[in-house]
Order: structure tokens, then C-alpha cells, then sequence
């Protein structure tokens, strides 16, 4: 199956394609919501919502209409059609990802065959990349158009957020790319089912062995940076600065309520499972059944494929949920920092070093120089990274006591009066000031 | 989007396909809309929207002209990062931006139009020599390997000094701007977290928060009364459960950190 497959559907199931993943993104969300309070609840030693239908599973429904219905705000400074149009703008991007996600093979739909994914395109994964990063422009606006201050830091630090985390994500995408000789996820969950055989000739030694095709084992690195950068890159703890509650109290939606709020909040969810999706297909095999039932020969056919695939996704959503009832926030300037100073250098020298072995092992005798020359780096980096040149801390000799620990104003403190208030005191006709000393007691019992 | 590149791909002669025609003649007005509304906004904000708005339709053509890598690295880049930045400084600078009627650089406007103009003329002269003396060789010669393929192939064999030439003036120029926003400190000017969390632990400091600022207090008790700007006690500041005393020097100091030991003829 190729790129072949796609463009052949008839038009009813393009539309049965489309309404189904529709379908799913909502309830998942639904009960993602649902699930995500279960598990922190639990994390946290309390039930969680437990009222609403057999183990509160309802209670994402009763609390989506009660939002659906609230009522619908306007600010007064807010700029109309960009207020308006941001939410808009968010939950388009995040569904329209989801046309190019694989949820498994090529199967029979009322008698036409057809492969379980909307359509497919030679640039998928730049696809799923636009997407999020118009998606930012729904936040930005959001944030603008609220006409408020909060909500704007909000923004801003979202976009920032979003922005240099993305460089992160896409970085760490290239190895797959170089290793699939693709950018469509169809034909990067089909070359990940194949076990590549590997020839080492070491100091004369022949050794074969075939590797398992799973991008996360060949490619560990990018899937730990891919890992990390999908949290920053949807907002979530420990990486949730846009909606910091101490600190910028809501983020860029502070001003929002009702059905435009709830777009927001659902293109959020929708977001996290996009990235769980990709994350899935680029690195754990997409719907391919992973290894012990993989053994069963049926398990890559028909419909079963989507159910390794949900459960895939669905471990990702439980490591999100685990992330939020586990870290703490990151300050900001950290945050900025593991991206930009650690993240992106490690990419691109873990690129590099694909890009070698992929070249060398082309060659004759490749092998054995790349074994040398990684020797040598490795050794090399080794010697920076422990060469002994970092001064050793030396404590203060004298604390910083201030005035006795305490920061104490004189007890003659005198304070200037404000000019205003002079001005206001000069024109003001003078009060008369009883002379009884019972106002100093009479607070004194409480 | 696939199905109209993959009809545009089988479209080898001359007769535009039906999808292609219907998406060209919805996106193309709004492609001129959005351009020349971004000339007429006098809202920043709504003139950059505009412009986005152009550059997705234009992303989209491309994909249409059998491009789908150009055209989404259109989106991407285009909007997705560099409109990004100019919404961006837009916000920073202010929402109530709007452009002024007042010339503030004496004849700016009359430099602008013959600068504009004389460009056009440029672009439009080398565009017009460079594509007449060129023969297309169409779609099925320059996609026979795939889109990517293929200009990955020409970017690193045959343009590669243009492609090294422009990312070396890119890193130059970020280069420049991050010298021209760098401030000079002195080493040990700016105080770190780490540098910061040490001194607030050292030896005999108090670590808590301290009083806020107006708050007349000398110890950190709850059973310490508070003082009244005219230095007596305020006995309304200690919780009636607590009984009121006067603490001895000694217990309304402020707790410290382990350092204590050292002055041990306080305690």
C-alpha cells in the first residue's frame, strides 16, 4: 500500500471517513476529560467525580452542557471579529491534522476497499505541522482581541511557547524522515513494520541481526526530544505557563465563557491527542500491534489495527495526566532554556550523527570508520564534559541580615504626601475632627 | 487537498481540472481581498491578519501546481513563523496602533513610491528575462522522483552556493540583532536563581518570607502585638486565644537557618 490507495474513495465515504473521526475526536475528549479527573483524583487520594452515571462517566457531558449554555461575553475593549474568529481559527486547526492520521490498513468498507485514514499526502507530516503551527494564531488572537492585560501575557507567553518548541518537535521528526525516506505517515507506519538487517563488519567479524522497525528504538533520542517537545508544545504540565492560574490567572482565555470558551478547551484536547497520534505513528509503529500480539499472524489485518492504535494513544494520554499529577511547573526562563539551549543543539548533533552512519554504512568498510570516528568524538566529548574547570562553591562568610531579618521602617518614618492628595486637601473644606480619644478604643475588642 | 494535487499531477495537457478550477476562482479573490486589505486596514493587527490570509490561499495554489512541499512550507514558515513575529511586535507595541495621517520623515512618502516603483520595474524585468529564456520541462520531468526528491536534489546539487550564500546571511543577520540587543554585565552583576536561593540560605539568614512592606512588626510570632505608628502595641493584632505577653529579646528573634549555633550567647 502506497499513496497509491488514496484519492480512489467515492464521496458518501469520504464523508463517512470525515464524520467518523469527527465523532471520535468529541467523545475522546469527552472522556478524556472524564478520565484525566478520575486518574489526577486518584494520584491526589480522592474519588474524583463519581455522581453522574456509573463511575461519574457523565459528568463530562453534564458539564459541557452546562458551558454550552452559560452566557456568551463580549468585553467592552475586545476586538469584535478577532475575538470572534480565534476560537474559530483553534479548532479548525485542530481537527484538520486529523485527515492525515493512519488508523490502520487497507479494509473493506460496505464493499469498497479503502484504507482507514481520510486521505494521505507526500507532505503529511508537514500537514500535521502547519496545523499546529497555525493553530497558535487562534491563541494569539484570542489573547489580543480580549482587549485585557492578562490575557494577552497569556498569549504571548503561549506563542513563544508554542513557537520554539515546534523547532524542537520538527527537529527531531528529520531522523525519521531520513530513516523512512518519507513524509507521509502511511509510509512511515509501513516501513516501520519491516526489520531492517544490519551488517557490522567489526576487526574482520561478520555479525547479522535484523532490528526491531520501531522508530523509538532506532531512533531514541528523537523520541525522547519528541516526547518532551509534544508536552511544551500543547500547553500541559509542567510546561502550562500560558495558563499559570497564580500567575496570569486563566491565559489567553481568561475572557472567554460559554461555547467559544469551550472551543478553546476541546482544540486543546483535540491537540494532545493529535500529538499522542503522530508520536504513535512516527515512532511506535503507528497501528502495527506491538510485539506479543504482533506474533499473531491476523493482527495487522482488517479492523483490529485500531485497536492497538487507540491503545497506543491512550497510554500517551495516561502519561499526560501522570505528567500534571506528578511535576511541578517550570519557572520560565528554565522552560525557555531546556528548549532552546538543550533540546535543539542535542538535535541537531543527533541528526548529524544519522546522517553519518546512514552515509558511512553505504560505503565499504563503513562500518568500521564510523565505529572509530564515534569512538574518537565520544572520547573527545568526554574529556570536555569532565575536565575539571568549574570553581568549587565557597559559602559567604556573612549572611545578608537586613535590619534584623525584617525589612522595618523607621519608627519616625515620615512619608511625603502625595501632591495629589494636597491639591484635593487644599480644595476640600476642612472636616472637623472630634477631640474624644474613644475612637482609638473602640476597635480594640475585636 | 491530495485529491486536487494528484488531479492537478494527471492533468498533462492543457484543460484544467474542475477542482482546480473551483478552488483557484474561491481563494483567488480571496488572495487579492486579503492583499489589498492589508494596504487599506488602519488596524495593524487586522492588516497582518489580511496578509495571512493571502499567504495561506497562495500556500494552497502551490499545492495545487503540484507543489505540496513548497506550498506547506509556505504555511509554515511563512505564517506560521514570520507572521508570528510581526503579530508579535504589533502587540508590544500597542493595540491601539493605527497608522498616522503625519509625515513624520520629510519626504518619505514621495522615497517610498519611486523606491517601490523601481523595484517592481527590477523584479518584474528579471522575472520577465529569467522565465522567457527558460523551457519548461513540466511537471512529470520535475516530480519523476517525488516533489521532495526532487528539490532536495536541485537545493544541494546544483543551488547549493545560493542555499549556503542566503543561510549565511540569515545567521549573520541574527547574529547582528543579537549583538545589537545584547547589554553588557559584568560577571557577578546579574544575580542567578542559583545565586540568589544560596544567599537566602546561608548561614544566620531567615529563609521565610519576610513582612510585607508597611507591616510595623519586630518578631515573627503570632504572639508578638503589632505597633501602632505611634510606637505603642496594638492589642487587637493577637488572636484572643492566644495569650498576650511581652516576649523576651531572645524569643521574638526572627528564626534562622542552621547558622544560629554560632551566636550562641544570644540564645
Amino acid at each position: 500500500m502506497g499513496l497509491d490507495a488514496f484519492g480512489h474513495d467515492p464521496f458518501w465515504l469520504v464523508i463517512i471517513k470525515i464524520l467518523a473521526v469527527f465523532v471520535f475526536l468529541i467523545v475522546s475528549t469527552i472522556l478524556m476529560i472524564w478520565f484525566e479527573r478520575r486518574v489526577v483524583g486518584r494520584m491526589q487520594h480522592r474519588p474524583g467525580p463519581n455522581r453522574y452515571g456509573p463511575f461519574g462517566l457523565l459528568q463530562s457531558v453534564a458539564d459541557a452542557l452546562k458551558l454550552a449554555l452559560k452566557e456568551d461575553i463580549m468585553p467592552t475593549l475586545a476586538d469584535k471579529a478577532v475575538y470572534f474568529i480565534a476560537p474559530i481559527i483553534s479548532i479548525m486547526c485542530a481537527f484538520t491534522a486529523w485527515a492525515v492520521i493512519p488508523f490502520g490498513p487497507e479494509v473493506s468498507i460496505f464493499g469498497v476497499r479503502s484504507p482507514l485514514q481520510i486521505t494521505d499526502v507526500p507532505v503529511a507530516v508537514l500537514v500535521v505541522l502547519a496545523c499546529s503551527g497555525l493553530g497558535v494564531y487562534g491563541i494569539v488572537l484570542g489573547g489580543w482581541a480580549s482587549g485585557s492585560t492578562y490575557p494577552l501575557l497569556g498569549a504571548l507567553r503561549s506563542a513563544a511557547q508554542v513557537i520554539s518548541y515546534e523547532v524542537a518537535l520538527g527537529l527531531s521528526i528529520v531522523a525519521v524522515f531520513m530513516l523512512s525516506g518519507s513524509m507521509s505517515t502511511s509510509e512511515i507506519v509501513m516501513s516501520q513494520g519491516e526489520n531492517p538487517p544490519i551488517q557490522l563488519s567489526l576487526l574482520g567479524m561478520e555479525l547479522n541481526f535484523n532490528v526491531p522497525g520501531w522508530y523509538a528504538i532506532l531512533l531514541l533520542p528523537s523520541f525522547i526530544i519528541f516526547m518532551i517537545s509534544m508536552v511544551g508544545e500543547t500547553n500541559r504540565a509542567p510546561f502550562d505557563l500560558p495558563e499559570a492560574e497564580s500567575e496570569l490567572v486563566g491565559g489567553f482565555h481568561t475572557e472567554y465563557s460559554s461555547l467559544k470558551f469551550a472551543m478553546f478547551f476541546l482544540a486543546e484536547y483535540i491537540n494532545m491527542f493529535t500529538v499522542s497520534a503522530m508520536c504513535v505513528t512516527l515512532f511506535l509503529g503507528g497501528w502495527r500491534a506491538p510485539w506479543p500480539i504482533s506474533i499473531w499472524g491476523e493482527a495487522n489485518t482488517g479492523w483490529w489495527p485500531i485497536l492497538w492504535f487507540l491503545g497506543k494513544v491512550w497510554v500517551f494520554m495516561f502519561v499526560f495526566v501522570w505528567l500534571r499529577g506528578t511535576m511541578p511547573r517550570l519557572r520560565y526562563d528554565q522552560f525557555m532554556r531546556l528548549g532552546w539551549k538543550v533540546l535543539i543543539p542535542l538535535n541537531l548533533v543527533w541528526i548529524l550523527v544519522v546522517a553519518g552512519v546512514r552515509v558511512s554504512t553505504q560505503q565499504e568498510n563503513g562500518t568500521t570508520k564510523t565505529l572509530v570516528i564515534g569512538g574518537v568524538v565520544l572520547l573527545a566529548g568526554a574529556v570536555i564534559l569532565f575536565y575539571p574547570r568549574r570553581k568549587q562553591y565557597v559559602e559567604p562568610a556573612t549572611a545578608d541580615l537586613g535590619l534584623g531579618g525584617f525589612p522595618v521602617p523607621p519608627l519616625d518614618l515620615k512619608v511625603p504626601p502625595s501632591p495629589r492628595t494636597k491639591k484635593i486637601e487644599a480644595t476640600r473644606e476642612k472636616a472637623s475632627v472630634g477631640t474624644d480619644s474613644k475612637t482609638d478604643t473602640t476597635g480594640e475588642e475585636g | 487537498m491530495s485529491l486536487l494535487a494528484q488531479g492537478a499531477l494527471l492533468a498533462a495537457d492543457n484543460t484544467v481540472p474542475t477542482g482546480e478550477a473551483v478552488t483557484f476562482w474561491i481563494l483567488a479573490p480571496i488572495a487579492l481581498g486579503g492583499a489589498i486589505g492589508m494596504v487599506l486596514a488602519r488596524n495593524a493587527v487586522h492588516s497582518a491578519l489580511l496578509l495571512v490570509c493571502t499567504m495561506l490561499s497562495l500556500g494552497v495554489f502551490y499545492v495545487l501546481q503540484a507543489g505540496p512541499f513548497i506550498g506547506m512550507v509556505q504555511i509554515i514558515v511563512y505564517t506560521g513563523a514570520i507572521m508570528m513575529l510581526f503579530l508579535f511586535v504589533i502587540m508590544l507595541v500597542g493595540r491601539h496602533t493605527r497608522d498616522s495621517l503625519i509625515e513624520v520623515l520629510r519626504g518619505q512618502r514621495l522615497a517610498a513610491v519611486i523606491l517601490g516603483v523601481g523595484f517592481a520595474m527590477l523584479l518584474g524585468t528579471g522575472l520577465a528575462r529569467g522565465v522567457g529564456s527558460v523551457t519548461a520541462k513540466g511537471l512529470d520531468e520535475a516530480n519523476a522522483n517525488g516533489n521532495v526528491e526532487g528539490i532536495a536534489k536541485l537545493l544541494f546539487t546544483k543551488y547549493i552556493f545560493a542555499f549556503e550564500v542566503t543561510s549565511a546571511l540569515l545567521i549573520t543577520a541574527a547574529i547582528g540583532a543579537m549583538l545589537l540587543a545584547h547589554i553588557e554585565k559584568k560577571p557577578g552583576e546579574k544575580l542567578d536563581q542559583k545565586v540568589l536561593s544560596r544567599n537566602r540560605f546561608t548561614k544566620g539568614n531567615y529563609p521565610g518570607p519576610k513582612s510585607g512592606p508597611g507591616v510595623f512588626a519586630t518578631s515573627d510570632s503570632v504572639a508578638t502585638p503589632a505597633i501602632l505608628p505611634d510606637g505603642t502595641f496594638t492589642e487587637r493584632s493577637v488572636s484572643k486565644v492566644v495569650p498576650a505577653r511581652e516576649l523576651t529579646l531572645t524569643e521574638a528573634r526572627p528564626k534562622a537557618t542552621n547558622g544560629n549555633k554560632q551566636d550562641g550567647e544570644i540564645r
